[in-house]
Formats: structure tokens, C-alpha cells, sequence
């Protein structure tokens, strides 16, 4: 299927990553390149294949419901970009 | 000493002839010297280092010094490293100091190893070339022209321009064995589900796997002991008995050591797309081989050339979901002018991520968003299991596969840059391998005459069945112990 520069900036803003329209232009004709590869698929008759998600078709663990970490708070804060009373700060959502 | 393996190293910090801080200081002594041309490391902390170094003698003089007690290893920047500024190669972590440890990290600093330093890699591992790299390109250490591969590149030009004993690298779709077949030495990316993921940072979790980078297969094999392992903080680890991947090393003696060992060509590796002077190299090794004992079958994997494809819709697709944690609110960049919540996610994310990075991140997006899943993500999940199937198919008819690790030797910085498409071509037999989960190393099997009259590294690629890394290593070190390639480096940095 062909891209046109309205899917970019709609992927883009999927995305959450800010586009401009010079950028928007380069990234289709590259898109458009990859997905140009990507459609050697289509040749292939997969019915009734089973997807596979990983190697070894592995079972989930489950461990025992008990606590086996402590609140490092301080240490992953220290890290934010901006924090106060403990808690990050983003812009305000709720008027 | 720069040469030696780390047998080698391991004895002579045992009869005190060196000790770990010389040692260190030594190789910190080439990086000062060779690392503002090379770029293969991003961060040094020579404080941090030494005083690894320091309770590494401590360690040996109280005698429970183990095998890679006092050595000093480049760790590839993907591995989370507590205190260590930690950043994937990227500006989005450019101030990320990691609270905490990888399980990598942890293994080797429970071994005793010293870490010298974290080397540069591609953006967030994306890339053939190391020229993602938010902090710049890294030289082949063979012709600084050249690129060292990717997306393992610093730690491949740190092991090719001996600024370390031996690396550690991510191989998602070649990013261990395309770097050493482009820089000369020998890389394993194990089994998928064998090296814990925990602490290393995540492009397409059901691809990525940690491996040794180092000069032989016996220095690998070392290494493997420390690496693999199980660990309940990764969902994917796999829980099976401790292995001694050195144990069969020793047996790999007398003219036909590989007698019996059946090795599988596929046609489609040898087929339109390899550049002439790589499948030269590539056959005398095979020719090698057949002295060596080993029978050579021919053997086919038909859905090989479908695996580009189905590892550009899957890694992007995982990639896009695992990036999107990077929001500007808990770590990593965040712009510093936005007018509201979505406006500080969409700048955040544009400053952050390079032009690769985006690419990818937009083509999982397309390929995961309402309507396009069955087309794309469900298809290519059924491809892979059909990839997966042609080698277990293969296995049948052989004990081990060789091809060529990469399609052409190194190629100019620059070259590729602009061209995606191009780019991706450089994993093309490494890439099936991923997919299906497989064990795949690269060792040294000589050299091509480049365009311009150099001489260039050419990798062999093993390609084993699951859980089968001891004997890839015995494989790959039944040739190691008959030639010579992996012992080569660069005259200009001797």
C-alpha cells in the first residue's frame, strides 16, 4: 500500500514525535522504501501457519505474591527531569 | 600482553608476573592514546575502574580469584551500569546515570572483571554502522575510513584495536557478528533466552540476545561461563543447568579433530549478492574445515531471503512499543518549551530520538496501527515460524552451518548513510538466525583486498542448533587452533 504524506504525519502523531513538513517529506520517500521490502511477503501463502512470537514457546512464570523490592524512590528520582514533594512534574491535565 | 587471551592473562595475574592494575592501566593507557581517533568508548571513569582493579588484587592475593578475576572488559553502552552514565548511544539518555545494574553487569562484577569503560554503539542498537550513534561514528580500526559495523561498533573497534581484553555486545538481527566479521575477531550471540535481558536497554525483545566480543573462541567460551545464566528477573530467561562452555575445548587436538562433524551450506548464502572476493575467503575456510575432518553436505533454507522483511516489520514493531516509554517524565530528555502534556510528549520524543530511530519507531507504528495488523505484523509472525522451520529442517542433515557472516567487507562511513534500504542488506544472513532464536558466531577467516588496496577482515558465520554454543566453540576453536586470522591486528595500532 502507498504512503502518502498525510499517513506520515498521522503515524507521526501515533507516535507521539513532532514532524515538520521537510521532515514529513523525507521520511515518506524512506518509509515508502522500507515498506517496498516489507511487501516480499505478500508472495507468501502463510495459511494456517501459527504466528510465532518467540523461539521457545515458553509459558509464563509465575513467582510468589511477596515483596521483593524496596521503595527507591529518591534514586529513581534523582533522575527525573522535574520532581517536587517526591512526585513528577508534567504539565497540567486536569483544569 | 595486549594480544594475550585471557587463558593467558588469567595465569599471569595468578603468579603475580602483572597485576590487575598494570594490566588495567595498560589498556587505560592505549584508550588515552587511541580512543579520541577511534570514538569506540563514551564513557571512561578511570576512578571507578581502578578501584575495580584494586579489589580484583585484593581478591587474588586472598586466593578466590576465578577465571576473569582482575581482567578489564569494554561493556557495550546498552547495559545499564549503576553510577555509570548510560545513554544507548542516544541524546534521549545523554544524562541518564543508571540507578542500577544489568544482569551482565552484575555477572562480571561478581566474577571479579574490571569494566573499563562503556563503548559506543548505534542509536538504541539501530543500525549496521555504528553512524547513528547520537555521540558519533566509530573507525574500523583496520581503515579509519571505513565503519566498524554495527550496532555493537565501539566495543568491535575496541576489541579489534585491543583498547580492552574483550567486549561485551547485543546481537538483535547481527549486531555482535556483523562487527566482528567487518573488524576481524570473534563474536557468539547465544541462544535466545540464555543471557538474562534484565538492565539491558530493550529494542525488540524477542530478538535481542548478549554475547561475547573477543579475539578467539576460548576467550568467548570464558566469557559464555560468566554471561549465561538464569535469571527470574527476565520473563524470557530460560532455567537450565549451569554449562562449561570450555569443556570441550581441550578435545580439539590431532589432524582431524572434527571428524564426523557434518557442516551444512546453504545455497542461499552463497548465492547473487556476496560480494566475490568474501566467498573466496569463505571457501578456503570451508576448506579448511574439510581437513579438518568435517564432512561438508549441501543444504537448503528456502525462506532465508524473506527475512529482511519479516525482522523490518517485527523489530520496528517492538521497537515502537518499547520506545515509547520515552516520554520526558520519569528520565531521559525532555524539551525544554512545550504548551501542554501532548505538546511536551511530541518535542520531547523529536529532540530525543535520531533520524533512524524515528524511522523505525513510525514503521511499528504503521505496522501495529487499526487495520494493518493482519497484513503486516500477524504475516510476518507466521514467516518467522516458517524461517524458524527450514533450520530445524537443516539440522537433520548437519551438526553446524557455515556461510558468510556479512555480504561484503567493511564499506566507507558515509556510503550506506543515506539509504536505509542499503543498510539493511548488511544483516542479511545474520538476521534469519534472530528470528529463529538460533546460536550464531562469526570467527576470523581472512582477509579481501578493499577498492583501495587494503586488507580487509572477512568473517566465517557458525550458525549452531539451540543450546548448542559448546560445540560452535569447539568448532570455532578447532580452526583457531590451525590458523591464524583471529590472532591479526591492525600494524598502525601495534
Amino acid at each position: 500500500m502507498a504512503l502518502n504524506i498525510e499517513d506520515i504525519h498521522r503515524i507521526a502523531y501515533l507516535a507521539r514525535i513532532e514532524i515538520n513538513e521537510q521532515e514529513a517529506a523525507s521520511t515518506l520517500t524512506k518509509l515508502s522504501g522500507i515498506l517496498g521490502l516489507i511487501e516480499q511477503m505478500q508472495a507468501v501463502n502463510t495459511e494456517g501457519i501459527l504466528p510465532m512470537s518467540h523461539s521457545q514457546d515458553l509459558a509464563q512464570r509465575l513467582r510468589e505474591d511477596v515483596v521483593t523490592q524496596t521503595n527507591q524512590r529518591e534514586v529513581f528520582q534523582a533522575i527525573a527531569p522535574m520532581t517536587e514533594h517526591g512526585l513528577y512534574l508534567v504539565p497540567k491535565v486536569i483544569e | 600482553m595486549i594480544n594475550s587471551s585471557l587463558k593467558t592473562l588469567s595465569q599471569m595475574l595468578a603468579s603475580k608476573q602483572i597485576s590487575s592494575v598494570e594490566l588495567t592501566q595498560t589498556f587505560l593507557t592505549r584508550i588515552q592514546q587511541h580512543n579520541p581517533a577511534i570514538n569506540a568508548y563514551i564513557a571512561l571513569d578511570t576512578d571507578k575502574t581502578l578501584a575495580q582493579a584494586r579489589a580484583a588484587d585484593a581478591r587474588i592475593a586472598a586466593g578466590n580469584a576465578e577465571a576473569l578475576t582482575g581482567i578489564p572488559f569494554a561493556q557495550k553502552d546498552i547495559f545499564c551500569a549503576k553510577g555509570w552514565k548510560t545513554t544507548c548511544g542516544s541524546k534521549m539518555l545523554a544524562n541518564f546515570v543508571a540507578p542500577y545494574d544489568a544482569h551482565v553487569i552484575s555477572q562480571f562484577d561478581a566474577a571479579g572483571a574490571v569494566n573499563l569503560g562503556k563503548t559506543n554503539m548505534d542509536e538504541f542498537a539501530m543500525g549496521s554502522s555504528n553512524e547513528t550513534s547520537y555521540f558519533g561514528g566509530v573507525k574500523n580500526p583496520w581503515d579509519f575510513d571505513r565503519v566498524p559495523g554495527g550496532s555493537s561498533g565501539g566495543s568491535a573497534a575496541a576489541v579489534a584495536a585491543r583498547l580492552c581484553a574483550a567486549a561485551t555486545g547485543t546481537d538483535t538481527g547481527g549486531s555482535i557478528r556483523q562487527p566482528a566479521s567487518l573488524c576481524g575477531f570473534t563474536g557468539l550471540k547465544p541462544t535466545y533466552g540464555l543471557v538474562s535481558r534484565y538492565g539491558m536497554i530493550a529494542f525488540a525483545s524477542s530478538l535481542d540476545q548478549a554475547g561475547p566480543m573477543a579475539k578467539s573462541a576460548e576467550d568467548c567460551a570464558l566469557m559464555m561461563n560468566v554471561m549465561a545464566g538464569f535469571d527470574e528477573r527476565d520473563s524470557t530467561s530460560l532455567n537450565r543447568p549451569k554449562e562449561d562452555y570450555t569443556r570441550g575445548l581441550a578435545n580439539m587436538v590431532g589432524a582431524q579433530p572434527l571428524e564426523g562433524l557434518r557442516v551444512g551450506l546453504p545455497k542461499e548464502y552463497f548465492a547473487d549478492g556476496l560480494d566475490a572476493d568474501v566467498a573466496k575467503v569463505v571457501q578456503a575456510a570451508i576448506a579448511e574445515y574439510r581437513k579438518l575432518g568435517a564432512e561438508i553436505v549441501d543444504i537448503s533454507l528456502p525462506n532465508s531471503q524473506l527475512s529482511i522483511p519479516v525482522y523490518y516489520v517485527l523489530a520496528p514493531a517492538e521497537a515502537s512499543s518499547n520506545l515509547s516509554r520515552y516520554d520526558g517524565v520519569r528520565y531521559g530528555h525532555r524539551a525544554a518549551e512545550y504548551d501542554d502534556l501532548l505538546d511536551m510528549y511530541m518535542k520531547s520524543r523529536a529532540e530525543g530520538f535520531g533520524a533512524e530511530v524515528k524511522r523505525r519507531i513510525l514503521i511499528g507504528t504503521y505496522v501495529l496501527s487499526a487495520g494493518y495488523y493482519d497484513a503486516y505484523y500477524l504475516k510476518a509472525q507466521q514467516i518467522r515460524r516458517l524461517i524458524a522451520q527450514d533450520f530445524t529442517e537443516a539440522f537433520k542433515q548437519c551438526d553446524v552451518i557455515m556461510g558468510p557472516t556479512a555480504p561484503s567487507t567493511a564499506f566507507k562511513a558515509g556510503e550506506k548513510a543515506d539509504d536505509p534500504v542499503a543498510m539493511y542488506l548488511q544483516d542479511v544472513y545474520t538476521i534469519a538466525t534472530n528470528l529463529a532464536g538460533l546460536p550464531g558466531m562469526s570467527i576470523p577467516a581472512g582477509f579481501a583486498p578493499s577498492t583501495d588496496g587494503k586488507a580487509l577482515p572477512v568473517g566465517l558465520q557458525l550458525v549452531g542448533n539451540y543450546f548448542d554454543e559448546a560445540r560452535m566453540l569447539d568448532v570455532a576453536h578447532a580452526y583457531q587452533q590451525v590458523t591464524d586470522w583471529h590472532l591479526q591486528m591492525p600494524e598502525s595500532l601495534k
